[in-house]
């Protein structure tokens, strides 16, 4: 096993995951309808309800389309990651998983790749919803599009990841849509990605610390500091960890000794 | 000289919440054999296949492939695995080229290798013009023919086959049987087939009969035929299975 043959087969994985989703138009357009909507019709209605305060990274008063960009940039990549890992479900309840799963590789690095490979395919999707949002006066400092795209990679591998521990749990494919109801939407609203901490503060302390540690806000903030050019230290590390306890109880999960594979009676 | 053993399965045994799938079930399977798994529904074939592909892990017993180890070699052991799943596991909207590609590529062969090796394997199947089709516009048993090429790209030492003529014709049937003997026989590939089919098996084919998790017989066809005391297969696998149907 030479490095040559991890490096091939990351770029098989990833080149296929790129290659399916370019080819797979409704599932390019419906990825961007759902951000759109809510930047077009949620955040138009919203923007007279809500006043903001300037608080970092921003440093004049913003329009609420503003504020909620870096959300729905969140959004995009988790709704990728779980995305993501129905198509595990589904590949596992089809079996084209086990040929993924019988290759001489170890695990852990084939779900690596599947996770870069979802990840890359958000990162596209992201900056697509950004190019539609440029032209609705949405602009960040043209650096910011740059800075954001390493943010993009830590926060699309945690959510990816995240996608991937639940898709080891699954049994199958008709319990996603309990996935769904438990875990992206109060992820997404318990979030800072529709308001921001202190204004949740105001109407409950709870949901302010729920929304706090909740990792996806962290993913959204450190998405918003980067897109103006600000590095958001404490967003940064919160991420990282949470992506790595993801990824290693995801390992666990897809484990033949430990994980959920045997119990499921499945492959 | 004694042929390489390919496939070596000693006291393996495997239960699901306490109920034996696998019971003590030890077989070996040498180079150039082509070997028929019986069994009824529920025997445990799928069991069997799931652990030799490492998919399930082994808590009893022991598998090798090639002399290593399923459980502490495991890659090397991948390596020398061809598999041809039960269920269809291409990708409908690839091409048969895609399909190849990246299965050449999760084996890390580089391009031009894989090319040639495409080429070789979907020759001998007749599939070379039909390269650039989606798997979707191809038959049933076309399907299987590119699956079996790909299982063969990084030329595997042993084949495993699970139930890979359920659902076609019988001349699709026919074509996949007889070329996976020959591959057998001109390649000294080791060949495990799942069937639930007796007229699949050739005279020279080796059989291993599995009811209830357990091996009723395991031998040549004439082998199988003595102990059983009976003049057909289809017998044979009757009295074995007390009366079950394959």
């Amino acid at each position: 096993m030479n490095m040559m043959h991890y490096w091939r087969a990351m770029w098989g994985i990833i080149g296929r995951e790129l290659w399916r989703f370019v080819t797979q138009r409704e599932r390019f357009i419906s990825a961007l309808v759902r951000p759109l909507v809510w930047l077009f019709v949620f955040a138009a209605g919203f923007r007279a309800a809500l006043g903001l305060a300037i608080t970092p990274p921003y440093e004049t008063y913003i329009l609420y389309e503003v504020y909620i960009t870096p959300g729905l940039i969140g959004m995009i990549q988790l709704f990728n990651g779980m995305q993501s890992s129905l198509s595990m479900v589904y590949d596992r309840e089809m079996g084209s998983m086990r040929i993924l799963m019988v290759c001489p590789l170890p695990r852990w690095f084939l779900l690596l790749s599947k996770l870069l490979a979802g990840t890359g395919v958000s990162i596209l999707q992201v900056y697509v919803f950004l190019g539609i949002a440029w032209f609705y006066d949405i602009h960040a400092p043209w650096q910011g599009y740059l800075w954001v795209l390493p943010t993009l990679m830590l926060s699309g591998l945690m959510l990816g990841a995240l996608g991937l521990l639940l898709s080891s749990f699954i049994k199958q494919l008709e319990n996603f849509a309990g996935v769904m109801n438990f875990v992206i939407f109060p992820m997404f609203f318990m979030s800072t990605a529709l308001y921001p901490l202190w204004k949740m503060k105001e109407s409950s302390i709870l949901l302010s610390k729920l929304a706090q540690y909740n990792p996806f806000s962290q993913a959204v903030e450190l998405i918003r500091f980067a897109l103006y050019g600000q590095f958001n230290q404490h967003a940064c590390i919160y991420t990282l960890v949470a992506f790595l306890i993801f990824m290693t109880a995801a390992i666990i999960g897809y484990n033949p000794s430990k994980g959920m594979m045997v119990k499921k009676g499945g492959g | 000289m004694k042929p390489a053993i390919a496939l070596s399965v000693e006291n393996l045994s495997f239960s699901y919440s306490g109920k034996k799938a696998l019971d003590q079930v030890s077989f070996k399977i040498c180079a150039g054999e082509c070997t028929l798994l019986l069994g009824p529904n529920g025997a445990g074939k799928s069991t069997l296949f799931s652990l030799i592909t490492r998919l399930y892990d082994t808590h009893q017993g022991h598998i090798e492939l090639c002399g290593f180890d399923i459980k502490q070699q495991t890659r090397q052991a991948l390596a020398k695995l061809g598999v041809v799943f039960q269920q269809t596991t291409l990708d409908m909207d690839l091409t048969v080229m895609q399909n190849l590609r990246y299965h050449t590529a999760l084996h890390g062969m580089g391009r031009k290798e894989a090319m040639q090796r495409i080429q070789k394997e979907l020759e001998r199947l007749n599939m070379f013009d039909r390269r650039f089709e989606k798997i979707r516009q191809l038959n049933g048993g076309h399907r299987r023919r590119v699956e079996i090429a790909r299982a063969l790209l990084h030329k595997p030492a042993l084949l495993l086959l699970d139930e890979p003529t359920v659902g076609l014709d019988v001349p699709s049937r026919l074509a996949i049987v007889d070329y996976v003997h020959q591959l057998a026989a001109d390649e000294k590939l080791a060949v495990l087939w799942a069937s639930h089919l007796i007229d699949e098996i050739y005279p020279d084919d080796h059989l291993i009969v599995l009811h209830k998790g357990q091996i009723k017989a395991n031998g040549t066809v004439d082998d199988v035929l003595k102990i059983t005391n009976t003049a057909m297969v289809k017998e044979a696998f009757y009295n074995l299975t007390q009366g079950e149907q394959a």
